[in-house]
């Protein structure tokens, strides 16, 4: 074997091992999830998993996870449609116009990356709830649909665009929206499938603030759903939480897996320079 | 870039949705936390009394708080050590040139998707006093069963793994597209002039990787002391007796809980100046000794 076969072969096993370390408590989840809580309580523990998957209906019954599937998918696909939109208009027109005070305007932009929800959580509930937005939809979603991190994607990938295309477009009359949709749009795929999935993830595993934002069983967001389905299984029927705990779970791997492609791509993008 | 459109108001109408979410529930709110900080407030809010800096004088007063604070503190420089320093590892393992990296690629960074609430349940779960995986398995190896939820630092330690194991595809993430943009041809002329692997990770990579690393430090750090909420809530509620509870958890307890509105403005304040300390630490940082391409 000539050492580079033999460097191939450890760096192939690390990996493996690795991968093995990083899964595993999904796929112990999965295994538990097919269980009853005679085999979940077996000692010692049994690893294999059964072809027996009632726990996934009783767990979706108990606390109700339809709807909140439902309520988590609304809220992130408006955030992540409503945020690409506005971060698009916005890093347009930091990046093709110039105007009096745009360097102002950008900074305003910016320093938002200050202000995370923990810093000014008590006044923002104050706020959702003079606007009687506690307990709905608005409260998930409008507070969120403007983003910096978003805004600043879109800039580097508009910078690099060459500038040649611009001229071109205002020689043939091509006007700015015309030129926003049809020309930056497209050549900003990538990046705009990259921010799909950051924000549909962003949303979906919020916690924090739709717990405080929310409290009717008919708003709960399916991150609640998980600790609900904890104390609803007085028992600690564990084969049920973990069903539960699997259901959340596929819709942002979903999303994940469906786009990661341009996801990586818009990254690598991201990160240069 | 050099040409831009000509147009007097349109721009601006581009930037005034941004600009108005940003007023209302960023900007606004931020400066009415830090003005409630100054004031103690009635449960419902219908009364106020101006108060100055009493509630900050309150909290560093607070055996609790501080406790709070140091067990941030403690909880961010684990999970930012062992979580960036595992995932450097894995990515410059999956940097390498080998068959099939595209697959490992996905089967490593997939658990990015994953919420902390998730990880919070699994972890409850393999290290639950009653039939968890942990307890059998260090009974096995080591003839111990320690309680490992039900005793503080058990727990805290818990908390840790669950934690940096939660956040490490998207460190790996990171870490990937850093080692992208580290020049090749530096690499092959180092090894030319017989620098074996480690000294040219030391002496290239890692100063080539600083960017990255830097970055990732601040948003480790924010996600230690922020994002972490749900794990907590899910795993342990901050117990047991308070083990568990960093400085987020005990901001919601007293605001959300027991409606201390004042005084979780002032917490909240104070996190406010952390954030601004750690990005202004990593500005000068970067300026300075960050070594840029």
């Amino acid at each position: 074997m000539t050492s580079r076969k033999r460097n191939a072969l450890i760096y192939n096993i690390l990996i493996i091992l690795s991968i093995l370390v990083v899964s595993m408590p999904v796929i112990l989840s999965l295994v538990i999830s097919t269980q009853t809580p005679t085999q979940v309580y077996s000692s010692p523990p049994r690893l294999a998993p059964s072809n027996d998957f009632s726990n996934y209906p009783k767990a979706w019954e108990s606390v109700g996870l339809g709807r909140m599937i439902f309520n988590s998918t609304v809220a992130a696909v408006s955030v992540t449609i409503g945020k690409i939109i506005m971060s698009l208009l916005a890093a347009f027109a930091l990046t093709h116009f110039e105007f009096k005070g745009k360097n102002l305007l950008f900074f305003i932009v910016l320093i938002t990356l200050l202000l995370p929800i923990p810093v000014r959580i008590v006044a923002l509930f104050q706020i959702t709830s003079s606007f009687h937005w506690i307990d709905t939809f608005w409260a998930l979603i409008v507070p969120f649909l403007a983003s910096a991190t978003a805004t600043f994607l879109l800039i580097q990938r508009f910078k690099t665009i060459p500038s040649e295309l611009l001229d071109a477009a205002k020689v043939d009359g091509c006007s700015p929206m015309r030129y926003l949709f049809q020309i930056l749009l497209p050549l900003s795929s990538n990046t705009i499938g990259a921010l799909v999935v950051i924000q549909f993830i962003y949303v979906w595993n919020q916690y924090l603030w739709p717990l405080m934002s929310t409290n009717s069983r008919e708003m709960r967001v399916v991150q609640i759903g998980v600790k609900m389905l904890i104390n609803a299984q007085a028992m600690n029927n564990w084969g049920i939480i973990m069903a539960g705990v699997v259901i959340t779970m596929i819709p942002p791997l979903l999303v994940f897996f469906i786009m990661q492609e341009s996801f990586m791509k818009g990254f690598a993008l991201a990160s240069e320079k | 870039m050099q040409s831009y459109f000509k147009n007097k108001w349109l721009p601006y109408l581009l930037l005034s949705p941004t600009l108005i979410i940003l007023l209302i529930f960023l900007f606004y709110p931020a400066f009415e936390t830090f003005l409630l900080s100054l004031y103690k407030v009635a449960p419902y809010g219908n009364r106020k009394i101006f108060v100055g800096l009493y509630n900050f004088k309150q909290m560093f007063r607070d055996s609790d708080y501080i406790y709070s604070f140091v067990l941030s503190l403690i909880f961010s420089v684990v999970v930012v050590a062992a979580g960036l320093s595992i995932s450097l590892l894995i990515a410059l393992l999956l940097n390498q040139k080998i068959k099939g990296a595209r697959v490992y690629r996905s089967l490593l960074i997939w658990p990015y998707a994953l919420s902390p609430a998730i990880s919070g349940a699994i972890f409850r779960f393999l290290f639950n006093p009653s039939n968890g995986y942990m307890g059998y398995f260090t009974q096995v190896l080591f003839g111990i069963y320690p309680k490992w939820l039900t005793n503080g630092n058990l727990a805290f330690i818990v908390m840790i793994i669950a934690a940096t194991w939660k956040n490490l595809g998207y460190n790996i993430i990171f870490y990937l597209a850093g080692l992208q943009n580290v020049q090749k041809e530096a690499l092959e002329s180092a090894s030319i002039d017989g620098a074996g692997a480690t000294k040219r990770f030391f002496a290239i990579t890692f100063p080539l990787l600083s960017p990255t690393t830097f970055f990732l430090l601040v948003m480790n750090v924010i996600y230690a002391y922020f994002a972490s909420f749900g794990l907590i809530d899910v795993l342990t509620e901050g117990g047991p007796a308070n083990a568990t509870t960093i400085l987020i958890y005990r901001l919601y307890r007293d605001f959300f809980i027991n409606s201390r509105v004042g005084y979780a403005a002032a917490e909240s304040f104070i996190l406010f100046l952390l954030v601004v300390g750690i990005t202004v630490l990593q500005f000068k940082t970067t300026g300075k000794k960050v070594y840029y391409q």
